[in-house]
């Protein structure tokens, strides 16, 4: 049976793992190489490498911390943040990246999906989605809307109906993140995630919002996300991964076990 | 790379032949190597290199047939699509020199779509012949409804028998899949172990006298898959 996944996210700037609340007001964490590679040690399922300023920068990403990171951590992991265009995408995965996430450069330019699923293979394609609620109206049938630059920027498009069009296109996985709950420590926003689960058949990762291992749980008994993102639980050492997944198998989740060689 | 092959007009910045760990090719090669990686330009073989290295034990990769013939052990990766993994197996003279490292005894693994072009034959791509080292097709997981494909994440791997790989690590650990085909044997007593997708019970490790082949890859599945890769790399090729 596959397992509900736990994916811890590694936000980098200057190559430095940080994290903030809503996007602002960050504080270096660690080193990105030695923490990927202990989150790997400690069992989490997959990581993700977000270059937090490329993107504002218009910089391309370090390809030098990809490689590193490649040669430490054994487990899946993706990079985002910064991807500029195809070029970008084949470094990244040539680097020793699984796959790769793309986020306003897929809503500016929704070609791209399409381009690098046929030049990659759609389970190399991971797109990321900020979601804030904005009520639901007849432009927001599911009351919430895509938004880009860490939520600064509205796109007046429904982020149920960008979630389709992105599968149509050929996305291999949505990678939710939930604008309002981000950074808040108080849970997932359980309703979009379970509408963008139901409404596509690719994988969805919910982000925004993990505090404790019951969050997870919550996650995964009301909606059918297939995996769940941590940050600032794990970061700051209030939680371990070997306590979430402990917690999850309590809960009669199907997860990977931690710790069985040997 | 493949990568380029099915879409040309993308061209890397960052070669990788000057990786210092790709083999000068050519005749005058004639040293052994503990391990040669076949690079068939069927996707990224970074990551198997990384892990070999990682273990601290040392190999190469290669895109000559001669450095696989004088290579003790052989890794046949890949990332990709059948049809162009095959093209570029023929066209080479790695396909036999794959069969060759084979039918000398030497230890071949073969990872994910090398697990499925040691086959007779892919559904993929509209039908492919492949090397028919191990007899067999490749075909698309059914639909199921609700299931998602390609079969993506971590599943269970239980072992068919103890092949001498799989020492050392639980039966039943999980394992990363990225495929949406399988293995069917012709002969199932070649199944080295078995995985559960939805309703579907499909052989995701395959093996004849020194050839294993494994549809998850162990590159990138953490303790365990590492576990195996080290057996792999220090395996005589008995099977007992």
């Amino acid at each position: 049976m596959l397992t509900k996944r736990v994916i811890v996210c590694l936000d980098v700037r200057d190559r430095k793992v940080t994290k903030g609340i809503k996007f602002e007001s960050n504080v270096d964490v660690g080193d990105p190489v030695e923490m990927g590679a202990q989150y790997s040690r400690d069992g989490a399922d997959e990581l993700v490498f977000y270059d937090i300023t490329a993107s504002a920068e218009k910089r391309a990403i370090d390809i030098e911390m990809v490689k590193d990171i490649a040669k430490n951590v054994f487990i899946p992991f993706s990079v985002g943040g910064g991807v500029r265009n195809l070029e970008d995408m084949y470094d990244v995965l040539l680097a020793g990246a699984e796959k790769v996430s793309i986020n306003s450069l897929a809503v500016l330019n929704p070609q791209i999906i399409t381009d690098g699923a046929k030049a990659f293979g759609n389970q190399c394609m991971v797109l990321g989605l900020d979601a804030k609620f904005v009520g639901i109206s007849e432009k927001f049938p599911s009351g919430y809307e895509v938004v880009i630059q860490g939520g600064r920027k509205p796109m007046g498009i429904d982020a149920v109906a960008w979630a389709r069009r992105a599968e149509g296109l050929g996305i291999g996985e949505i990678c939710l993140n939930s604008i309002d709950a981000d950074g808040m420590r108080e849970g997932y926003e359980l309703s979009i995630t379970e509408l963008i689960a139901n409404a596509v058949m690719v994988p969805v990762i919910a982000s925004g919002g993990a505090g404790t291992p019951a969050h997870i749980n919550t996650l995964f008994a009301k909606t059918h996300a297939d995996a769940a993102l941590v940050a600032s639980m794990v970061h700051f050492g209030t939680y371990s991964i070997a306590q979430i997944k402990a917690e999850m198998a309590l809960a009669g989740l199907p997860v990977r076990r931690v710790g069985v060689s040997k | 790379m493949l990568l380029r092959l099915r879409f040309p007009q993308v061209q890397p910045r960052t070669s990788p032949q000057k990786e210092t760990d790709f083999l000068s090719y050519g005749p005058e090669v004639t040293m052994r190597v503990p391990v040669a990686i076949v690079d068939y330009e069927a996707g990224n073989l970074t990551s198997v290199l990384n892990a070999i290295q990682y273990l601290g034990l040392q190999a190469v990769v290669t895109k000559d047939p001669k450095v696989i013939a004088h290579a003790d052990r052989v890794i046949f990766p890949g990332v990709g699509a059948a049809r162009a993994s095959m093209n570029v197996l023929l066209a080479s003279g790695l396909g036999k020199a794959v069969q060759d490292a084979v039918t000398a005894r030497k230890p071949v693994l073969g990872i994910c779509i090398g697990c499925q072009i040691i086959l007779e034959h892919s559904e993929e791509d509209g039908g492919v012949d492949c090397l028919g080292i191990i007899k067999g097709k490749a075909l698309k997981f059914h639909s199921e409804p609700g299931l998602k494909i390609p079969h993506m994440g971590w599943n269970q791997v239980e072992f068919a028998f103890p092949h001498p790989i799989f020492k050392g690590v639980e039966d039943a650990s999980e394992f990363y899949f990225v495929h949406s085909y399988h293995p069917v044997l012709s002969n199932p007593v070649e199944a080295a172990a078995y995985t559960t997708y939805g309703k579907q019970r499909f052989a995701s490790a395959l093996y004849r006298d020194t050839l294993v082949a494994t549809q998850f890859h162990l590159e990138k599945s953490g303790d365990v898959g590492l576990e195996l890769l080290k057996n792999f790399c220090k395996w005589n090729g008995e099977l007992c």
